[in-house]
């Protein structure tokens, strides 16, 4: 095991992150307390945004263009035509809140605590280097193409499917059997 | 880059996610809650990808194929929300109790209380697409067919004379209702 660097003198890269992680963190907080539902879409946008930089300096640059792409692109708009479509009230509605909201306040805390803890423990000492180029689409791509080809085939059917699905669900003209 | 700085970030995402899919009501911030724990799980797989140098680079294949069964997950999350909510008007995951359809005679526990009724004549006038109209007249022929329960073939001559009230009502598949209106058909 090599030598781990000081806590104390952090690099450049680890308060990016740092920063980073805490605007994520700060985001998903307020999308999952905010008492607007469209406002709850919009920091989700900001936490998958923090997210995406996370990666950039992870250098996972290909991870970090999909994620903006898919999910601050794709997956936030389709949220937020759910939310259109299923005439949520716009502006602030004081039941987003269940009645459990105590109990879940209890069992996230305790993940919390129990995660932080296992984590710090078990990888107070781990240190990885960063070597920018390591996730750039070329290599990314190689491995896909050449290592992961059947996963990524089966991905795609499942694709299909989930569209296939979908398209069933929403059309309203199509009956089970009597 | 020490792993625990984006191991723990991703730790608290995860926990807020738990705590956003356990606390929300509506199913929307449920399926937005557990993006969040999926983007967890992904900041995880490129820290310790990137950590162990992984040659087959697992970690980062792994996040890319995570990130598009979550794509199809919203999509068809999306799709079942839409036919919740055109069949119960509602995305409301405390008032989603129901696993059956929404039928008259259900064995509720709660069976007379107005709230009850109220939710589900709501539910079956509002497959009609008409307003409060009809919502009123079901609840009314609801009303009338919990008083006279089986009296109700012997009867059937009241129904007669309000013929707009019996097919809103003959929709509950409990009561032989279909045939009588067809038999109040007859009758005069």
């Amino acid at each position: 095991m090599t030598e781990v660097p000081s806590y104390l003198s952090p690099t450049g890269q680890e308060i990016v992150l740092l920063l980073l992680g805490a605007v994520a963190v700060g985001a998903a907080l307020l999308v999952v307390t905010t008492r607007q539902l469209v406002h709850a879409a919009l920091w989700l946008v900001v936490c998958f945004g923090a997210l995406a930089g996370s990666y950039l300096v992870l250098t996972a640059e290909f991870v970090a263009w999909v994620q903006v792409l898919i999910y601050v692109g794709a997956i936030v708009v389709l949220l937020l035509f759910g939310i259109m479509l299923t005439r949520a009230p716009i502006g602030r509605a004081a039941d987003l809140d269940s009645r459990n909201r105590p109990a879940a306040v209890l069992v996230a805390t305790a993940t919390a605590v129990v995660l932080v803890t296992v984590i710090v423990d078990g990888f107070r000492t781990a240190y990885a280097p960063l070597e920018p180029g390591a996730g750039s689409a070329k290599e990314i791509g190689s491995s896909v193409f050449r290592n992961w080809v059947l996963p990524f085939e089966v991905l795609s059917v499942l694709l299909l499917a989930a569209l296939i699905g979908a398209i069933v669900l929403s059309r309203t003209d199509i009956r089970g059997r009597e | 880059m020490h792993v625990v700085y984006p191991a723990i970030v991703s730790a608290l995402l995860f926990s807020i996610g738990v705590y956003g899919v356990l606390a929300r009501r509506n199913t929307i911030l449920v399926l937005m809650s557990v993006e969040l724990m999926l983007n967890a799980v992904n900041l995880n797989l490129v820290t310790f990808d990137v950590w162990l140098r992984d040659r087959l680079h697992s970690g980062q294949v792994l996040t890319l194929f995570v990130i598009v069964i979550a794509a199809a997950e919203v999509g068809l999350g999306l799709a079942i929300i839409l036919a919740l909510y055109r069949n119960r008007q509602t995305v409301d995951l405390d008032r989603l109790r129901a696993l059956a359809e929404p039928v008259d005679t259900e064995a509720a526990p709660t069976g007379g209380t107005d709230t009850a009724a109220g939710r589900r004549t709501g539910t079956r006038a509002a497959g009609d697409g008409n307003g409060d109209e009809e919502r009123a007249r079901s609840e009314d022929g609801d009303e009338e067919r919990a008083r006279s329960g089986d009296r109700i073939r012997s009867e059937r001559h009241v129904r007669s004379r309000d013929p707009a009230r019996s097919p809103g009502a003959a929709s509950g598949p409990a009561a032989p209702l279909p045939g009588q209106a067809d038999r109040a058909g007859e009758i005069p």
